[in-house]
């Protein structure tokens, strides 16, 4: 345990300071990530939150906690990881006792926690042109909601690392990573709140593990009345089911690994 | 008891088989053909610990193939491995701790970062605790004559520097079995010279057995007592290197210069006149009977200057990988 707990710091120290190199880079990469707001605009405009059920306030909340929701767990392993697979980047790490996917969490990690300052000061140039669109959550919101962006990180880390393993059958696995982001879009709650969603159509988008991604953890931080425990329960079901599935592919995966260019 | 254990290996990879051109496309995404190719064929060897072998072979020979079999990166189609008791394709942690491998043309060190941030990553990750890590990291920067380099990004590096940080983060964890790749590739002269040296004294040191992969016969005449020589897939030949250049050049090449003009019957008796032009002469002996050949050419002619010499090693391998067979 203290072995697994000094790796983890290092490699969370060791990429943090790697992101630091590529600040500018990502503080970009914090700024298009703005669909939420773009997306507020466009509700506002429309009149929407009425339609949608809610105040207007209750409209703004959301997407600004959808955007940084969206910035905390956003997930660009399968990008990495093709590369590294192709180039044979991927053979040091398999020669190494330790999972190569820690590497690719911490680096996610690491660069979550490098965004931090640009989404903060993103959000005060916010605060400073529409100040009534912006409310501090209460403490166990803020709580609550933090931990479902831990989760739902997890669960669309480990959704990406499903579709990565085929990176070990094809080539060019990225490509199927675009699959997953018309359902993302749609059923996550980025471009509309569930709540606009005809009944039957958001029972289907429940179903699937789009809304605990972002739609749910939003709710949570924005204030909004939201059942916690089946969200967290729909977290804790899509998470045990992936993570197995994961682990099988990669252990079939690696099996079939040449490492190619190595 | 041999430390590294090959039987009958053998790797096969199933390869897509196009044409060139559109129509080749189509064809291809139509109905897709494929064919095995066979990159290593019923190879068997075994090292014993602290020993240095040198894998030698044209591009595509099957050496690299071996390499990543031996360290489990591959599995095997059929044969059999065992490094250090282990088998290599199942990759257990406490097989991983006992081996490395350096590739020449693939970095682990983080290119952003100074090396010692990927040390520090290594260390943790073998479970060397921060003092020892230090220690052995002083104790390797100074075998490589690193210094201050180790503070600076990767990046920033020259290519042989880099390939020091390389063997340094390999090596941290000390590994019983180095499994090196074309270690030198792209070095100059110097840097070579450097790596070899630090790898010679690493071997003495830490008893370490060494499999090495180079295209530079510098590092294989420097560091190989034996060589195993992969062809096609197939291993042709398994034995030192010394014995190799004798068999396939049981003469040595005598070059004279004379101070008076000779005619070719004088040289009768002295093993094979290659040439005589004017003053030179080059003469093949046989290696038994040079320091007496040699002995009556100089009693008997007035010689200014002679050279003797083996044909480059490098020549040598290249014929016999022509022929296909050691004679």
């Amino acid at each position: 345990m203290r072995r697994a707990l000094r790796i983890a710091r290092v490699l969370l120290a060791t990429q943090y300071a790697y992101m630091l190199e590529y600040r500018a880079e990502i503080a970009l990469w914090a700024l298009s990530g703005v669909l939420p707001l773009i997306m507020l605009g466009v509700w506002q405009g429309a009149g929407g939150a009425v339609a949608a059920g809610l105040s207007p306030q209750q409209l703004s909340h959301y997407f600004i906690a959808a955007f940084v929701v969206r910035q905390f767990t956003v997930v660009w392993l399968i990008h990495v990881f093709e590369e590294d697979a192709l180039q044979g980047k991927l053979s040091p790490y398999l020669l190494q006792p330790l999972q190569p996917l820690w590497r690719y969490l911490a680096a996610h990690i690491a660069e979550q926690a490098t965004r931090i300052p640009f989404v903060a000061l993103m959000l005060a140039v916010l605060a400073l042109l529409q100040p009534t669109d912006l409310a501090l959550p209460s403490a166990g919101a803020l709580l609550l909601g933090l931990l479902a962006i831990g989760a739902a990180f997890a669960l669309r880390f480990l959704l990406q690392t499903v579709v990565t393993m085929l990176c070990f059958w094809s080539e060019r696995a990225a490509a199927l990573d675009r699959l997953l982001l018309i359902p993302y879009l749609f059923l996550s709650g980025l471009v509309a709140p569930l709540d606009t969603f005809p009944a039957p159509m958001k029972s289907f988008a429940l179903a699937t593990p789009f809304p605990y991604m972002l739609s749910f953890p939003a709710q949570l931080l924005a204030g909004m009345p939201v059942n916690a425990a089946a969200g967290f329960g729909a977290l804790a079901a899509w998470i045990a089911l992936l993570a197995p599935i994961a682990w099988l592919l990669w252990r079939a995966g690696v099996r079939r690994y040449g490492a190619m260019g190595a | 008891m041999p430390i590294v254990s090959v039987d009958e290996l053998s790797r096969t990879y199933r390869v897509a088989d196009r044409q060139p051109g559109l129509r080749g496309s189509v064809q291809h995404l139509l109905r897709r053909r494929h064919r095995d190719v066979v990159a290593v064929q019923g190879v068997s060897f075994a090292v014993e610990p602290g020993e240095i072998v040198g894998f030698l072979g044209p591009n595509g020979a099957g050496k690299t193939t071996t390499l990543k079999m031996l360290t489990g990166l591959i599995h095997p189609s059929s044969g059999s491995v065992q490094v250090a008791g282990w088998v290599p394709a199942r990759r257990q942690p406490r097989f991983l701790e006992q081996i490395t491998l350096v590739m020449g043309n693939k970095q682990q060190l983080i290119w952003d970062l100074p090396p010692l941030d990927s040390f520090r990553v290594n260390a943790a990750v073998y479970g060397i605790d921060d003092s020892e890590a230090k220690r052995r990291i002083h104790e390797l920067a100074d075998m490589l004559e690193l210094g201050d380099e180790l503070t600076r990004p990767v990046r920033k590096l020259s290519l042989g520097q880099r390939m020091k940080a390389e063997l340094l983060a390999a090596l941290l964890h000390r590994p019983a079995v180095l499994f090196l790749d074309e270690p030198t590739l792209g070095l100059d002269v110097n840097a070579q010279a450097r790596v070899r040296d630090f790898l010679a004294d690493y071997n003495r040191r830490y008893g370490a057995t060494v499999l090495l992969t180079s295209h530079y016969m510098g590092d294989i005449t420097a560091l190989c007592p034996r060589v195993l020589l992969i062809h096609q897939g197939r291993l042709f030949y398994d034995g030192s290197l010394e014995e190799l250049t004798t068999s396939l050049a049981p003469q040595r090449e005598v070059r004279l210069e004379l101070r008076h003009l000779a005619n070719a019957e004088e040289f009768q008796g002295y093993g094979e006149l290659e040439s005589l032009q004017g003053h030179q002469v080059r003469l093949l002996i046989p290696r038994e009977q040079l320091t007496q050949q040699v002995g009556e050419l100089l009693s008997r002619f007035d010689v200014l200057d002679l050279e003797v010499s083996d044909p480059p090693v490098e020549e040598l391998i290249g014929r016999l990988f022509r022929q296909g067979s050691v004679a």
